[in-house]
């Protein structure tokens, strides 16, 4: 990251080096606090947020309704079988738990490490998170088969007298998925706490006074409480570090210890986190660059926010090809004729051409990157971004689809092609995020006020009448 | 408190950051001991100036870590070794090294749990009432204005004579706090 980034300059609108600021020039406490709770508190709902909400909606409930049709018919009416049992079930939960680990990221990582440039993207990034944790729960569950036992997977003493398999990755994913959604939560609530209060305070409505007040649980910004706040909230933080990479290390452990070619590497775990914090920023940024826009706060989420968002992008999309440049030396290299095989038929095999997508998505056109002028470029940039997670979706669909097609024996070997309920799955749970960001734009403050405010320089302390703010402590 | 039957004490109003950590030097100064300092944001040093340097929240989570990583290993040892002992092929059955990942997520959900409710039970939250919160202006405080606190229980708390020492901090105003 570079320097002149991570401290702001002394003057909000001015930089010393050329960077442009992390908040607009000419903001005062009441200003930002005004501007921020005004999109939550205003009384109409802009007609464009009507328009999104509703094609989302939709999606929801098809979503619904796939979901019905399945607990009915059972999983048959996808496209799964043996021997690829995993289809887009699997796919679909490890796209959709990799885009959130970018909210992690940005809240507790860029935390510790002092990157002040986190603070207006933190919270949608924390909301992106638990929404995209939710829609990932729903596939394994539902690929079950028979989700309504799903607590078996939990222990508990029972009738039947049996426990886990603790040494399997499966349940460690149980326990890293339910780990990582309800820390999310925890993490994104507190940070929320202060806003909440403010809500409660500036509202007129007595209703949604009550409502924000009970939400606030009765903070009112007592000094031995902010005390407390920030020592738990930076012990969270780092809490939420090792946790986010465990949970990744997790799911890539659910393919590298099968046993199966194409899977069992240990080059996983490091390129599936890579990989998820990619994907996670090409979702950040998609969802930013459009609501920027929108409710006009380009101040708030200025160019610096996109640049670094989009350097990050570039360096663990670097990790990544890497990534995939080791998996293909190692089938060749490693003399084991299965590996070498599973590696020939990625690339030329029946889904090669997905291979090749995936190689121009995710490692190609992302190399546009290291241009600023595409860095700056809101437009080309969510474009890019857009790019980056399909390619991040292919390169599950190839990890997980031609490595189980063809296996040791090829007597047993067989295509796999999705349903129509596949998709409508898919693009279900894609409206059901959406739905869900739209709600939570419209009924919670989507930058945290508190820390935005904690921006300006007036929230500095001066020191016996000394001129100018005190300098910034690292 | 019983001198002074429903007051909860003086609040000062201010407008920057500056003047409330002052204020809290100053008061302090002056021996007061029961006060508090209200903010929109935290504000670095004041609670330092309040005399509130170290909290307990830190203690609590390395408690809860320990708690999540001692009874994450005790439960899959008594799952796998001593309940439920499946025998593969003469394996150990204190598989250890499989268990570390359980373990871990333990340890972070115990840890995390504890931080957020050890949080709230220290400031005492959920509160909806508050006395602070039948002085209007005080909606300010999650807002743009800074607010100083000596509250009525404060052995050297006299209405005049406090209201007097606040005045003399050039606060915005000064208004008494209802119990």
């Amino acid at each position: 990251m570079p320097q002149e980034i991570a401290s702001p300059p002394a003057r909000p609108g001015e930089s010393e080096h050329g960077a442009p600021p992390v908040i607009g020039p000419g903001y005062t406490f009441r200003s930002v606090v005004d501007k921020i709770s005004s999109i939550t508190l205003a009384r109409r709902t802009p007609g464009g947020w009507w328009f999104g909400f509703a094609i989302a909606f939709a999606l929801t409930m098809l979503m619904l309704y796939t979901i019905g049709y399945l607990l009915i018919k059972g999983v048959g009416i996808w496209g799964i079988n043996i021997p690829v049992a995993w289809g887009f079930a699997i796919v679909n939960f490890v796209w959709w738990i990799g885009i959130g680990h970018a909210g992690t990221l940005i809240s507790a990582i860029l935390l510790l490490l002092h990157q002040k440039w986190r603070t207006s993207i933190n919270r949608f990034a924390e909301a992106m998170t638990l929404f995209a944790v939710a829609c990932a729960g729903l596939f394994p569950l539902l690929h079950m088969g028979r989700p309504w036992f799903f607590y078996w997977l939990f222990p508990y003493p029972n009738t039947m007298e049996i426990w886990p398999q603790f040494r399997s990755p499966l349940v460690w994913d149980v326990f890293a998925v339910s780990t990582y959604g309800t820390v999310s939560l925890l993490f994104w609530y507190v940070g929320l706490i202060p806003d909440l209060a403010t809500l409660r305070d500036r509202t007129k409505n007595r209703f949604v006074q009550v409502i924000y007040g009970i939400l606030a649980m009765g903070w009112r910004g007592s000094a031995y409480h902010w005390k407390r706040y920030e020592v738990t909230y930076l012990i969270l933080a780092g809490l939420a570090t090792p946790l986010v990479v465990s949970v990744h290390t997790v799911v890539s452990f659910d393919f590298a210890v099968a046993i199966l070619p194409g899977w069992h590497s240990t080059i996983f775990p490091p390129y599936f986190v890579a990989g998820a914090i990619y994907s996670g920023f090409a979702m950040v940024l998609v969802l930013a660059i459009p609501l920027r826009a929108f409710y006009g706060l380009q101040d708030f989420i200025t160019q610096a926010h996109l640049q670094n968002m989009a350097k990050v992008m570039l360096a663990t999309g670097l990790i990544v090809a890497y990534g995939y440049g080791i998996e293909a030396f190692m089938g060749f290299y490693s003399g084991n004729i299965y590996e070498k095989y599973s590696q020939v038929n990625r690339m030329f095999g029946p889904y090669g051409v997905y291979y090749w997508l995936l190689i121009a998505t995710n490692v190609a056109i992302p190399q546009t990157l290291w241009f600023k002028s595409v860095r700056s470029n809101p437009p080309w940039l969510f474009l890019i971004s857009l790019i980056v997670l399909t390619g991040m979706w292919l390169e599950r669909f190839v990890i997980v689809i031609t490595s189980l097609h063809r296996d040791y024996l090829p007597s047993s070997w067989a295509m796999y092609s999705p349903t129509v309920w596949d998709w409508s799955m898919f693009l279900g749970t894609i409206g059901f995020f959406f739905a869900l960001m739209f709600l939570f734009v419209r009924l919670l403050p989507m930058i945290s006020i508190a820390e935005m405010q904690t921006l300006l320089p007036a929230s500095r302390v001066e020191h016996d009448g000394s001129a100018g703010p005190t300098q910034e402590k690292h | 408190m019983a001198a002074y039957p429903g007051l909860h004490g003086l609040l000062a109003e201010f407008e920057s950051p500056t003047a409330l950590v002052q204020a809290v030097h100053s008061a302090r100064q002056a021996g007061y001991t029961r006060l508090d300092a209200y903010s929109p944001f935290p504000i670095e040093g004041l609670s330092d100036a309040l005399g509130f340097t170290r909290t307990k929240v830190p203690l609590l989570i390395f408690l809860g870590g320990l708690t999540g990583a001692l009874g994450g290993f005790a439960l899959q040892y008594y799952c796998a070794v001593i309940s439920y002992p499946v025998n593969v092929a003469g394996r150990p059955l204190n598989s250890w090294p499989s268990w570390i990942p359980v373990t871990f997520e333990l340890t972070i959900l115990i840890a995390s749990l504890t931080a957020v409710f050890g949080l709230l039970a220290l400031c005492g939250l959920p509160m909806p009432y508050h006395p602070l919160f039948n002085v209007p202006r005080f909606a300010l405080a999650t807002r743009d204005h800074f607010f100083l606190c000596i509250e009525a229980t404060d052995p050297r708390f006299d209405r005049a004579a406090t209201n007097q020492f606040l005045a003399e901090l050039s606060p915005r105003e000064v208004s008494e706090v209802p119990q």
